[in-house]
């Protein structure tokens, strides 16, 4: 091992000052905030959230992260709508994940995940909003020794009503943080949204249009060096030994960092690190997983799909007996659904800059999905405690879960810059480490059994997933009875009214690691809607009047997939030579559904022209980044349909680039038409719940253009060619 | 030593002639708009103007560019906003932003050829990797701009 413990005395924490590196968090702020550890003379934290500048600017504080989904500008309207601040001047910042440690987690949650960002914080920031907007209104009453209730707020400005006088937030700011906080505040009705629920410009747009954020990949500290990494290709597996002596005296080569798991090269250019990391001649222990691949891993599901006393993820009615009584089940219908690995290919890699200080603190910048995770990941590689750790929250280039559980890649940066204390150096991967390094979405086997009665209706479902467990694997604590509530999504919740059914979960683990990719058991969408296709179709009926007549009046899934039917022209005749599928699945707490229109040439070419994607998410904070959270969902939900895969041999990853882990590209994207119908009384997300009936709605219209039945993704494995004409 | 010019300026950097030329922006000039995505010419996001043409900077050596001017995401608007980015406002075009910069560029270089595009055209040229699915709305932002 070339890494030296480092051995810092304890002492008690020194507040990290605002460096250069630390402002450049803040960059995509408008009009370039504060740097927040040092605020500009004269500026107020009203409370935590909210900052007031002199001359009205208000600064928002963001605890969850922003990977594209347009999260930082949701959450600061509704902080502004009850704020009742000027939103022409507000800007937003990320809150730091050292002071919410120092304060109590005074900023709630920063996991930034499961379409979370705005549901699960909508209610705290508002209330933050509209206290501050309270003390705001109070400061400018005890200011003109009048009643509280004389004065109102609107754009910034309090206005005492009766004498007509004035005051800016900006005047009133350092008077109102001396107010305590009410104890209860009302928070708007949404029907009466300024702010929220408008399609305002998103914060963080005119800087990315100019390469002015700073990314992960992008900090730069003055005397950083960069590090490249390879870890064992073999998942499980140790370093050996590494032979580094042509590397060491290639140019601008700083040292050779080995782990367990991995060996990095420091250099003073990525580049360079990354050149003299294809010169090491490292020997793997590959623990034993060497000879995995493909076949033995679905051997393994299939063991688990044939296992007897599986964990039962939902019992209802007496599923055995209906398929044993002809008076109920007069016919079965079985089918065997499966998907491969995927991976998440976000365009930024992996990346953290760690810096080991003079003072005895450790600061990382880091593109993370959990900026309180990262620094938990920093303590636990450094052995430092928290309160002397730093993490600097950067713009994320994607994230689809990947940068959420785990921060493998924190860790790493923090061992790496260990190796150099009093310098600071940035870990990247390259592009082929981040494709055979991934935390992949699971494969799975899933066999589904229906029976129909005479009409066709369906009376008895049993289905039996295997799948490796995610939480398992990141959260076992989120286990419950040998459940994996993301194996089951859709199977255990399934919202159509069969009598009897049944769903036994096979946990089947494996050595590939796996983790939340977008939507996690959105896999479980492609079976379920297919199946039921496939059962409208053994019944003679219409696909989407089968599925109605499973879903009471009411029923929110229902009423979405009214909603996007008809929007698309369900019924209606498609366009010459394209045909329709459809599906409706939920999820990260909205209903969504979708149409799609494809088309299959003779030679067996598939063209997925135009998607109609519908959401109720109960409220829309801002229609416009919801619309594109829908288009978003489309793209990302197509490459596992048309060829995503990630495949074991040798107990590593086949992909290693975007050469052969293909992205859809513009000419691929269809017309996506979005149906946001929010139908109110509760909170759901958009980052992920457009992209759950994706894959089914589009395999649902290849069977309608060429009769064949998918049950396997993704389509590049399938001959969809039609015969020739007679 | 070698000389870069980029954005209007003559730079001059020690690196060696194989060093492509996106590790010259990125870590020797600070040129950050440019972003590493694959490091095979396939995603699109190191795209820089060379001499008017949308070129992959991964992709180009250092050696190769002797004489040669280069635009990058940071020189694209001479005296502000680029009218391409000003279109990526108007229909809010990003969504992570990372591999943005490639297209913008990659979409100068399309216009100066093709002032009015077809979406064949677009479908052509514009093969940049997009992971959020911006998709649409780059092309709309395009036919806004082809209409003028």
């Amino acid at each position: 091992m070339t890494t030296a413990r480092t051995t810092m005395k304890r002492r008690d924490f020194l507040k990290i000052s605002a460096t250069a590196a630390g402002a450049l968090a803040l960059e995509f702020c408008f009009p370039l905030a504060a740097a927040r550890a040092a605020p500009q003379a004269g500026v107020t934290e009203v409370n935590a959230w909210i900052l007031i500048h002199p001359d009205d600017r208000v600064v928002i504080r963001i605890a969850r992260s922003e990977m594209g989904q347009g999260t930082l500008t949701a959450l600061a309207q509704l902080v502004a709508e009850e704020l009742d601040c000027d939103w022409a001047k507000v800007g937003a910042e990320f809150a730091s994940p050292n002071e919410h440690f120092r304060r109590n987690r005074v900023w709630g949650s920063m996991s930034t995940g499961g379409s979370m960002g705005v549901r699960a914080s909508q209610d705290y920031v508002r209330r933050a909003g509209a206290s501050a907007r309270e003390m705001l209104v109070g400061a400018a009453a005890q200011r003109w020794r009048v009643p509280a209730a004389e004065c109102a707020a609107d754009k910034g400005i309090v206005t005492h009503a009766p004498t007509g006088r004035k005051l800016r937030y900006g005047e009133l700011a350092a008077e109102a943080a001396k107010i305590p906080a009410p104890k209860e505040v009302r928070l708007r009705d949404p029907k009466d949204w300024k702010i929220a629920g408008k399609s305002v410009r998103r914060l963080d747009i005119p800087d990315k249009v100019l390469g002015k954020p700073v990314f992960g990949v992008d900090v730069a500290l003055p005397g950083m060096l960069h590090a490249s990494i390879a870890q064992c290709p073999v998942f499980g597996g140790k370093l050996r030994g590494v032979d580094a002596k042509d590397a060491l005296a290639m140019r601008g080569v700083k040292k050779v960092v080995q782990q367990e798991g991995f060996v990095a090269v420091i250099a003073d250019s990525w580049w360079r690190a990354d050149q003299a990391l294809q010169k090491l001649d490292i020997e793997w222990d590959d623990a034993g997983n060497g000879r995995i691949g493909n076949a033995e891993i679905t051997a393994m599901l299939r063991e688990g799909l044939n296992a007897a006393g599986l964990p039962k993820a939902r019992e209802t009615g007496n599923v055995d007996r209906a398929f044993a009584d002809a008076g109920q089940v007069a016919r079965v219908i079985e089918a065997e659904y499966a998907s491969p690995y995927l991976h998440h290919a976000t365009l930024e890699p992996m990346t953290c800059t760690a810096w080991f200080k003079s003072d005895g603190s450790l600061e990382i910048w880091t593109s993370t999905q959990d900026g309180e995770a990262a620094m938990q990941a920093a303590a636990a590689a450094s052995g430092l405690p928290l309160e002397r750790i730093e993490v600097h929250k950067m713009m994320l280039g994607g994230g689809f879960g990947r940068r959420g559980f785990p921060q493998d890649f924190v860790g790493q940066g923090v061992a790496i810059a260990k190796a150099m204390p009093g310098v600071p150096v940035k870990l990247m991967w390259s592009r082929e480490e981040d494709t055979r390094h991934g935390h992949y979405r699971p494969a799975s086997i899933v066999r589904m059994k229906a029976g129909l009665d005479k009409q066709g209706r369906l009376v008895a479902m049993q289905t039996r997933v295997a799948c490796p467990s995610i939480l398992k694997a990141l959260i076992p604590m989120a286990m419950r009875d040998g459940i994996d509530f993301t194996s089951v999504l859709g199977l255990a919740d399934m919202p159509y009214t069969v009598p009897h059914q049944r769903v036994e979960y096979a946990s089947r683990d494996g050595h590939v690691p796996v983790g939340f990719w977008r939507a996690p058991g959105q896999q479980n969408g492609f079976y379920r809607e297919c199946f039921i296709d496939e059962l409208a179709h053994a019944a003679g009926q219409d696909p989407l009047a089968y599925r109605l007549a499973m879903l009471a009046p009411g029923d929110k899934e229902r009423l979405i997939l009214e909603a996007t039917a008809k929007a698309a022209g369900w019924g209606t005749p498609p366009p010459a030579g394209q045909h329709r599928g459809l599906a409706v699945m939920s999820g990260f707490g909205s209903f969504a559904a979708a149409v799609a229109e494809v088309s299959v040439s003779a030679a067996g070419a598939l063209k997925v022209h135009r998607v109609v994607v519908g959401v109720d998410s109960g409220y829309v904070v801002n229609p416009d980044t919801c619309r594109a959270q829908a288009e978003s969902n489309v793209a990302y939900g197509l490459g596992p349909v048309l060829y995503q895969e990630i495949n074991i041999r040798n107990g590593r990853v086949v992909e290693a680039n975007f050469n052969n882990f293909k992205l859809p590209t513009l000419a691929e994207m269809p017309k996506v038409e979005t149906v946001l119908a929010p139908t109110g009384g509760f909170w759901g997300g958009h980052g992920e719940p457009a992209i759950l009936p994706v894959a089914p709605a589009i395999c649902n219209a290849v069977f309608a253009a060429t009769g064949k039945r998918v049950r396997s993704l993704p389509l590049s494995h399938h001959d969809l060619r039609r015969p020739a004409p007679a | 030593m070698m000389n870069f010019n980029v954005n209007g300026k003559t730079h001059r950097v020690d690196v060696e002639p194989e060093m492509p030329l996106l590790w010259v922006l990125r870590d020797h000039l600070g040129l950050t708009g440019t972003k590493y995505g694959c490091g095979i010419s396939a995603c699109g996001s190191c795209v820089v103007l060379v001499d008017g043409e949308a070129v992959r900077s991964c992709g180009v050596r250092a050696g190769e560019l002797a004489g040669k001017k280069i635009v990058t995401i940071e020189g694209l608007g001479q005296d502000g906003l680029h009218r391409i980015q000003q279109a990526w406002i108007d229909h809010e075009v990003p969504q992570c932003g990372y591999c943005q910069t490639g297209l913008i560029m990659s979409v100068a270089a399309l216009l100066a050829k093709h002032p009015k595009p077809t979406d064949a055209d677009i479908d052509r040229d514009i093969t940049n990797l997009c992971r959020c699915g911006t998709y649409p709305r780059v092309r709309a932002a395009i036919h806004a701009l082809a209409k003028g």
